[in-house]
């Protein structure tokens, strides 16, 4: 409607039961984003539920048609088991508001319990159909047993609990390996005074693939599949729980656990439904696990696992079942993209390149106006050049490095190698081979500035930015790239993601929440 | 005839803070009782106890002729009684409607695998649920309707939370409506808009209500009867005009030298 209709002149709508002009025009209110990405968001917001649901999924499902590359799809279906544990917590943490640390538990003893029934540790080879119910079956009954003597507790003090239930499930699985009935395991009919069930340190091996009748699935694209199928129907059927009665209470104890309470909701028992339905999906993420995996070992379901399988949820905003599904994509995916292919000719898969595009989007997309981006960035490339001359007549040697390639040796690196090299200060044999300590200490300096950068405001703030990036993108060339698969990547998507929850405290698709007004 | 809610010699103190002593009383069924004393008085104490909330120190609480004490908050509100907060405790991050609905859940019975599963009697529970709601925010004419179903509930205003608040405890479908001060932090149009509200809340739902109220013309407007309170003590009952003239009252609300001041 253009501004210079006057309102009384608005055409008359037929009387809407209930709304009156002011309600009936909320629609026109709403701030929207401009441009072409905010009419793309528009047009896939008006798609119902359900289209958006299959037709993303449905891309999902096309992938393995489109790539024979097993590393990728073998990445996919790591990326579907983060989103099946994050659809998981999701219903303890984002639903019922339960900070639920011993949630690993449930994927341990899943995974666990999978190759006790179907390898050859005891013998046993139960087929797919059954082994996966009992062990989601039975690890519903544990949930709801470790939430029988926590349900009284909320907050700080359930976490500690839970965290503790998540520490014996860890111990349990690396000692289990020689259990004693009391002393009596040679009465009991046991070969050893001590028995052997969890494998200890080394877990359970040559755990069988899914088997349903004689066919087993082996192949990376069945687990792809079947990994895929389970998301899917988990996120249906925990959206629908969601939209019940039952979701509606977990939410409202959440929010305000009295009222909900005196509004007739049966909290303890809702709270431990909450743990125990999160608790099978946990144990059916597990059960895929050991499959794939053919095998169950101790370390892949401990602490660290745990805070990656919160990083997923909290990032894709908790309380969103397809924040839970984005989150474990930008992780998982984040985590592998960030591997540094060094090869210059491809951009799109190496962590250098992510590096550098992560640094160009973020200064494009949140710097306003266009003056104090330019500013910057020809700031940026300007000290770093002259940086780069001064040193060099100070100390030729000093800018003489190459940069390292996907051999893991030091060449020129092409035409954006010849840039990056007279942009920085890459000296001889560059880190490893020039044993210059001094990038360990820089790493220092740069993580200082970031700090002071969230101190300052305006020009000073926009002064400091200049040598920050340069410094960052020095110590990335000179230090960090040299341990690209190991600490560097973990390092560069925890300050990713600090980045993302600094701009979005809700999570990516979270709606933001509100304590008291 | 049973009243619907009978307090028998109830006492209840936080520690060696007598808030309420011996205390008698009862709501007959379609009645409207307000009850009134300064702040302090242990009026919302009154309505934590008969809730579940706390428990009694002594004395019995009996509703349609039985026993209610001992229960939890969630069984009293399945037995048919329902409350506002002073302090409003909606829950913020829900949606108007999904507040209203929240309170259907005593008497909803479909388990969580049948709503994960949408099995028949899921649905037509959540058909059922969502006409109540939509009826119950009605209720209050267009303030609660439209776009504001899919709002925050921290999105409303103090008045429309009030409001919504009423809406919720109507959802659990309860026949004793406990209201605590519905008409705090509103101004007079709404004021008066509340206290028909009240009498429409009698006259369309069938509710008993006893409500805790501090602005008189709403208690003058509603009231049956009136039980006043001091110090966890009843000092007077009856219709408006004896109890807002009676001597201990006014001396309770504006103390001893100004008696001669209604």
């Amino acid at each position: 409607m253009s501004d210079s209709t006057p309102i009384v002149d608005a055409p008359v709508h037929d009387p809407e039961i209930g709304a009156d002009e002011w309600v009936s025009r909320s629609g026109d209110r709403t701030t929207r984003r401009g441009g072409l990405i905010g009419r793309a968001e528009h047009e896939l917001m008006r798609l119902p539920g359900t289209i958006r649901f299959f037709a993303f999924f449905g891309l999902l499902a096309l992938i393995p048609v489109m790539t024979s590359d097993d590393y990728l799809i073998r990445i996919g279906t790591v990326t579907l088991v983060f989103a099946l544990l994050a659809l998981g917590l999701n219903v303890s943490v984002g639903y019922a508001g339960l900070l639920d640390l011993g949630y690993i538990a449930y994927y341990g003893i899943g995974a666990y319990g999978y190759a006790m029934l179907a390898s050859s540790k005891f013998g046993v080879h139960w087929q797919a159909w059954a082994a996966i119910p009992t062990v989601v079956g039975a690890t519903v009954v544990i949930g709801f047993l470790l939430a029988l003597p926590s349900r009284r507790l909320s907050g700080d003090y359930l976490a500690i609990v839970t965290l503790f239930f998540g520490q014996i499930f860890y111990t349990l699985a690396v000692q289990g390996y020689k259990v004693s009935l009391l002393g009596l395991n040679k009465d009991l009919g046991l070969h050893s005074a001590n028995w052997d069930v969890t494998g200890g340190p080394n877990g359970i091996a040559n755990v069988d693939g899914f088997r349903i009748g004689s066919t087993t699935a082996i192949t990376d694209h069945a687990y792809y599949y079947i990994t895929l199928a389970a998301v899917v129907l988990v996120f249906a059927a925990l959206h629908f729980a969601n939209n019940s009665r039952t979701g509606r209470a977990w939410r409202a104890l959440n929010d305000d656990t009295l009222a909900a309470q005196v509004m007739s909701m049966r909290i303890n028992w809702l709270k431990m439904l909450a743990i125990g339905v999160g608790a099978g999906v946990g144990a059916l993420a597990g059960t895929i696990n050991g499959a794939l995996l053919q095998g169950a070992f101790p370390d892949d379901y401990n602490t660290y696992v745990l805070i990656t399988i919160y990083a997923v949820l909290i990032l894709g905003g908790a309380g969103s079942l397809s924040g839970a599904v984005l989150g474990a994509i930008v992780v998982t995916v984040g985590l592998e993209a960030l591997r540094p292919g060094t090869e210059f000719s491809d951009w799109t898969a190496n962590g250098r390149g992510l590096f550098y595009v992560t640094i160009l989007i973020v200064v494009l997309t949140m710097m306003r106006p266009w003056r104090r981006v330019l500013a910057v960035l020809g700031g940026t490339v300007v000290f770093g050049i002259l940086l780069h001359v001064i040193i060099g007549a100070a100390w030729p040697r000093g800018v003489h490095g190459g940069i390292l390639n996907s051999a893991s040796t030091f060449d020129h690196g092409g035409s954006m190698g010849w840039a990056i090299r007279h942009w920085l200060v890459l000296p001889a044999g560059t880190f490893q081979t020039g044993g210059y300590t001094v990038f360990n200490y820089l790493v220092v300096l740069l993580i200082a500035m970031i700090l002071g950068l969230t101190l300052l405001k305006g020009w000073m703030r926009d002064a400091l930015l200049v040598p920050t990036i340069w410094l960052a993108a020095e110590v990335y060339e000179a230090r960090l790239i040299e341990e690209g698969s190991g600490a560097t990547r973990f390092l560069l998507l925890g300050a990713g993601l600090i980045v993302i929850m600094a701009k979005r405290p809700q999570g990516l698709l979270g709606k933001p929440r509100v304590e008291i007004v | 005839m049973t009243p619907l809610l009978q307090l028998g010699g109830v006492s209840m103190a936080f520690g060696g803070l007598q808030v309420i002593s011996d205390l008698d009383l009862h709501v007959n069924e379609g009645e409207i009782v307000s009850v009134i004393g300064p702040n302090g008085a242990g009026k919302t104490t009154l309505f934590n106890l008969i809730t579940g909330v706390y428990q009694p120190r002594s004395g019995d609480i009996l509703f349609a002729g039985e026993s209610i004490v001992g229960l939890a908050p969630n069984q009293i509100t399945n037995r048919g009684i329902a409350r506002t907060f002073q302090t409003l405790r909606l829950f913020l991050n829900m949606t108007v409607k999904e507040n209203v609905m929240a309170a259907a859940y005593g008497h909803t019975h479909a388990t969580v695998v049948e709503s994960m599963l949408r099995l028949p009697r899921a649905r037509r529970e959540e058909k059922a649920i969502n006409a109540l709601a939509e009826e119950k925010l009605a209720f209050f004419g267009q303030r609660l309707m439209g776009y504001r179903w899919n709002q925050p509930a921290y999105s409303l205003s103090y008045a429309n939370r009030r409001r919504l608040e009423i809406a919720r405890a109507m959802a659990a479908q309860p026949r004793l409506l406990l209201l605590d001060e519905p008409a705090a932090g509103m101004n007079p149009v709404e004021t008066h808009e509340i206290t028909e509200l009240i009498a429409r809340l009698r006259k369309e739902g069938g509710y008993t209500i006893l409500v805790i109220e501090h602005d008189m013309h709403v208690v003058e407007g509603i009231s049956d009867r009136v039980v006043a309170l001091d110090h966890g003590v009843k000092i007077a009952e009856g219709t408006f005009e004896a109890v807002a003239t009676n001597e201990r009252v006014v001396e309770a609300y504006l103390g001893l030298q100004t008696t001669e001041t209604k």
